[in-house]
């Protein structure tokens, strides 16, 4: 009979896989053996060739729902050794680390909810249950090898029944690190908002206080979320205010994808994302004609919602209750009215608050009820975020269930830590032919978020099992990621690499599609500080393995304020009417403004005016010619209701309102003539759609003249301001037509977030190559 | 001897030289203004014996345009400036030096405008300006006026202040409303019209600071914020005491004029400079009878505790905003560039 040897790599230790293996072969009569090694995990099978043929087939058909197989090798094993039986061995030594892919956390799996809403199984409600499918992973671990004594799980022993599922080869449990019921794991406890504990059933209260319109802390998987009934515009409002946030958007949470459809429009891709493991907030298209069912104070002034689904257990005990405790689980099919808001819990620019006793310190103004629970969590996740209008869904923001995440790249390199941007921070390290970007840390404008970025690199160069031999940071000297780089290249003895912003932008969108070759990259944000010490948010490059080139940029406009120009729009279009020789007008647009007077003085005498030719202040400026929006009370605010103006409006007709110059910054892109269109425009949202239209028009003409000088073909869309999902699709349409390859980012955000990668990208590229 | 041209008259190269127009405008200009013994002596130095103690020293040069504001000029700002530096260390300032760059072209009623003015501000500190110098520079090499001065003091028995003493649990007291003189500064130089309302705080503090530490002599450190502002100083403080600093932003006292043109220029208030503001740390229990200490006195009349030192690996220096809020009170580089991408 002959005998083969398969190894398997990818996500194939701590799902499941083992049992699922000894599963198949068993079916299949083949005898032999499984165990993990450093690398993967090692299959030795003896059986008739039919039979071998059936297993390779049934090990991608019917792998568990969290396994994933990368590669599969397979020998031949001659002669063939004599065993009896399949049986599942003992793991090698743990004593390197193992080469595997860190796990996120995931929803909870089918059986497990069937098991939790079954009266008569051992975990009915048991708001911790989980499996090797399903349940938390990367939010308790402290350190590899993934065994429960390095997780957070080590504070509870197992009970007897527990255990044995734990041991057993054939069971769903085997060797799932946080198995636990309610004899012996973790449990769930309400508290005052005076930090009183009290008695009785904490769903069945939590639910009660929900319908009388209050407040939850409820402590969930990577930190506390802040919960109220959606549909109750008081408790909506209420939690505004306590919570200091005016107008930024709240996501909700409803039982099931049908339960939304009166609140959104579903997109295919929208719905496939609600219903994944990794259960992202989902940004969806608001329904006109909700008729007021959800509160208004949701989203103002938006055209879209955030959406998502139950995954943790208690999520789902929570509608469980307000169904009515009903059994089996036909029920998770009905729609279901309830909605709640689910927004992370933390004060305004701090982190997500993830302990019991922060979370006691820092919200007893506001909420009026905790769920409180006894499993630390060891990393915070803040809740994934990705747009799902429009096709390709776009990430904003890589959170829980999704980080860390890793990013197979085109080439093997050396090991590279990439310090990321000063907002929505990541970090980055290179091992091998992957790449692992952390969690969403935030903006480090707070000592919290500072702090934990110093954590995080400790943690991402342990869990990885690799020592960073360059590391990256941006060309800013001011921020605190820059700081932590050069102290840690200096402390390694490691080579340092300033990488500018716009550069790493663009490499990062190459790095997710492999790729080293000459690209066209258009990075379209705020502020990056350039090579020369110019401030750029708008521009082209050549971006190659060896580097970039600039090829030209917009025209800049002054930044009135620095930073606070990037809050105030109505500054920005001060700017602009400055830059047109209009501004006697600053005042007239802008009577509510105390500084009007003023800030043409300012302009005038260019006092803290930074030039800057940054996509995102024009359209700061645009939203504030229209006058949508003056002064921003949360990032993007301007843009966005700028976007949703322009839904759908059709337009009378385009004419195009740009200028392009061959100057000393290369081709040159002036959009003062499409602003300057804007000023007398009666029509919001008819404004809103122009600007949009003819920018679209700009850039193509922009690109398609850069791509001819050039002679590249293929051009990366990066940076901020492609989160606009209008210019992104109207962008790439048009240079598809014009025979342009379009490079989108796909699996990582176009904003900020992406910028570790990118660092890690174009330093991995250089060195890697022969331009060390 | 001729008679300077004081209404009319401007700096020439020739009063650099050495030679006797150089002698002239020293006699008509300064030595009348600064007079005192010392000078009389017509020595190229100036001696003296100092009270027992450990002695001090500290120099500053002064750049500042426009030359003359409201609160005061680049003379006596250069005489408060050096004075305080002194006092920081818990030290009576005893002496003055001052040395003059001069450019070519400079009115001489300017000038003298400008050494009355040291003048009377080192005889209100107390201070005397004891030696001298002055050079001349042709026209477009200089800014009108620098000055350099230096001081000396002595310190008293039983005083040891020190910016690496700050202890966890300390409490930061500062002396006044912060940013009122770089916000003149840039309004009178840009006229953006907001001087009409403010005025530097040019003034010296060591009357303020022998108070202080007489009644308080456990005071760990005291600073003034000057360029940089509040928030360079106490970052200094933080990583030379090795700990983190929690400041309360509605405990800073900030002028609201000087918060309007602030908040209206993109400035942060913490990063701007004062030249007549101090910074104490103090252990906690004191830190009350300090502060009463310094709202008796007239220089530290809008004095508050301001934070608290708190052990901190990072020497993080942070805030809690008025909206509840954190955010950090970074180091930085230098301007405050742009972030927000
Ligand atoms: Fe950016
Ligand atoms: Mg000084
Ligand atoms: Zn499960
Ligand atoms: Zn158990």
């Amino acid at each position: 009979m002959p005998a083969v040897r398969l190894c398997v790599k990818g996500q194939v230790q701590g799902v499941g896989f083992r049992p699922f293996v000894h599963r198949l072969a068993t079916e299949l009569s083949l005898a032999g053996e499984v165990s993990n090694t450093r690398s993967g995990v090692r299959i030795d099978l003896l059986g008739a060739d039919d039979a071998l043929k059936r297993f390779r087939l049934g090990l991608y058909e019917q792998l568990p729902p969290l396994a994933r197989i990368d590669q599969l090798t397979e020998e031949r094993l001659e002669p063939a050794p004599a065993v009896d039986g399949f049986h599942i061995i003992a793991s090698e030594s743990a004593d390197t680390p193992l080469e595997l892919p860190v796990m996120p956390d995931t929803a909870v799996c089918p059986l497990c909810l069937a098991e939790m809403f079954d009266v008569a199984d051992r975990r009915y409600r048991y708001p911790f249950i989980n499996c090797t499918h399903c349940g938390p992973r990367y939010s308790l671990i402290r350190s590899l090898p993934y065994d429960r004594p390095n997780t957070s799980m080590a504070a509870f022993t197992q009970c007897e029944a527990c255990l044995a599922e734990y041991h057993s080869e054939r069971d769903r449990r085997f060797h799932a690190q946080p198995n636990a019921c309610a004899d012996c794991g973790p449990e769930l406890w309400l508290e005052s908002a005076r930090g009183d504990r009290l008695s009785g059933d904490v769903i069945e209260q939590a639910l009660a206080a929900l319908k009388r319109g209050e407040i939850l802390a409820i402590r969930g998987i990577g930190g506390f979320h802040l919960v109220c009934n959606a549909r109750n515009e008081a408790a909506v409002q209420r939690l505004r205010q306590r919570k200091q946030r005016p107008a930024k958007p709240f996501a909700i949470m409803a039982l099931n994808a049908a339960s939304l459809e009166s609140a959104v429009e579903l997109t295919t891709i929208g719905r496939q994302w609600l219903e994944s493991r990794e259960a992202p907030i989902v940004l969806l298209r608001k329904r006109a004609d909700t008729g007021g069912a959800l509160a208004e104070a949701l989203a103002p002034g938006l055209d879209r919602l955030g959406t998502m689904l139950p995954h943790s257990p208690l999520q789902w005990l929570l509608f469980h209750e307000a169904a009515g405790r009903p059994s089996g689980s036909e029920w998770l099919e009905a729609t279901h009215p309830m909605v709640l808001v689910m927004t992370s819990a933390n004060r305004s620019g701090e982190p997500l608050i993830t302990g019991n006793d922060q979370a006691r310190e820092k919200l007893s103004a506001v909420a009026d009820l905790f769920v409180m629970h006894n499993r630390e969590i060891v990393h915070r996740a803040d809740d994934s975020l990705i747009n799902a209008i429009s096709e390709p869904p776009a990430w904003i923001r890589l959170g829980r269930g999704l980080a860390p995440r890793e990013i197979p790249l085109a080439q093997s390199g050396p090991s590279v830590l990439a310090f990321g941007a000063y907002m929505k921070n990541t970090l980055c390290l290179t091992r091998g032919d992957r790449a692992f970007i952390s969690p969403h840390i935030g903006d480090l404008d707070n000592a919290d978020n500072c702090r934990t970025l110093e954590e995080s690199v400790g943690q991402l160069c342990d869990l990885l099992g690799t020592r960073p031999e360059h590391i990256a940071c941006d060309l800013h000297p001011d921020f605190h990621a820059s700081r932590v780089a050069a102290a840690m290249a200096d402390r390694l003895g490691v080579k340092l690499h300033a990488v500018q912003h716009h550069h790493a932008h663009v490499a990062a969108v190459m790095a997710e599609h492999k790729t080293t070759e000459p690209v066209l990259g258009l990075a379209l944000d705020g502020v990056g500080l350039g090579w020369d010490g110019q401030l750029r948010g708008g521009e082209l490059l050549q971006v190659d393995s060896a580097g970039f080139s600039p090829v030209g940029e917009l025209v800049a406009l002054a930044l009135p304020g620095g930073d606070a120009a990037a809050r105030e729009p109505w500054r920005m279009a001060s700017s602009a009417l400055h830059r047109m020789g209009r501004p006697e007008l600053i005042s007239r647009l802008f009577p509510d403004r105390p500084g009007a007077e003023a800030v043409g003085r300012m302009l005038e005498r260019g006092v803290n005016c930074p030039p800057c030719s940054s996509l995102g202040r024009v359209f700061d400026a645009a939203a504030a010619l229209l006058r949508i929006c003056e002064v921003q009370r949360y990032e993007a605010q301007a843009p966005m209701q700028l976007e949703a103006m322009a839904a759908g409006v059709k337009l009378a007709d385009l004419q195009s309102l740009h200028r392009i110059q061959n100057g000393a910054k290369g081709l040159e892109l002036d959009l003062l003539p499409l602003l300057e269109s804007l000023i007398d425009e009666a029509d919001q949202a008819q404004g809103a759609a122009r600007f949009q239209a003819a920018l679209i028009l700009a850039l193509t003409d922009w690109v398609c003249r850069a791509s001819r000088a050039q002679g590249i073909k293929r051009v990366v869309m990066a940076g901020g301001c492609f989160l606009n999902m209008s210019l992104r699709d109207g962008l790439r349409d048009a240079l598809i037509r014009a025979g342009i390859q379009v490079l989108l980012p796909q699996a990582v955000p176009a904003n900020d977030a992406a910028i570790s990668l990118g660092q890690a990208w174009a330093v991995h590229m250089k060195c890697s190559g022969s331009h060390v | 001897m001729t008679r300077l041209n004081i209404a009319k008259g401007r700096v020439e190269m020739v009063h650099g030289s050495g030679g006797r127009a150089m002698a002239e405008l020293i006699e008509q200009l300064f030595a009348d203004a600064f007079a005192n013994e010392w000078l009389a002596q017509g020595n190229d130095q100036a001696q003296f014996t100092l009270p027992p103690g450990r002695v001090v020293m500290a120099t500053d040069s002064h750049v500042v345009s426009p030359l003359f504001f409201p609160g005061g000029d680049i003379g006596s700002l250069s005489v408060h400036g050096t004075i305080n530096d002194v006092a920081m260390s818990g030290a009576r300032p005893c002496y003055l030096s001052v040395g003059f760059i001069l450019e070519e072209g400079f009115p001489l009623a300017d000038l003298k405008r400008i050494v009355d003015s040291m003048a009377n501000a080192s005889k209100e500190a107390g201070v005397p300006i004891v030696t001298g110098d002055t050079k001349v520079v042709e026209r477009g090499k200089g800014d009108g006026v620098f000055i350099n001065t230096t001081g000396i003091g002595v310190v008293p028995e039983g005083l040891n202040l020190s910016g690496d003493k700050a202890r966890p649990g300390d409490a930061i007291l500062l002396s006044g409303t912060i940013g009122d003189h770089g916000v003149t500064i840039l309004s009178l130089r840009e006229s953006l019209g907001f001087e009409a309302d403010i005025q530097s705080d040019s003034q010296s503090l060591h009357r303020l600071v022998a108070a202080m530490v007489e009644v308080v002599p456990e005071i760990r450190c005291m600073r003034d914020p000057t360029r940089g502002g509040l928030a360079n100083t106490l970052n200094e403080l933080a990583k030379q005491s090795g700990v983190g600093m929690q400041l309360f932003e509605k405990q800073i006292p900030v002028r609201e004029p000087v918060r309007a043109a602030c908040e209206f220029l993109g400035l942060d208030p913490l990063y701007v400079a004062n030249e007549g503001k101090l910074i104490a740390i103090c252990p906690q229990d004191r830190a009350e009878q300090l502060l009463e200490v310094m709202r008796a006195h007239s220089q530290g009349r809008h004095a508050a505790i301001i934070g608290r030192v708190v052990s901190d690996s990072h020497h993080f220096v942070q805030m809690e905003t008025v909206f509840g809020g954190s955010r950090m009170v970074d180091w930085l580089n230098g301007e405050q560039l742009p972030r927000i991408c």
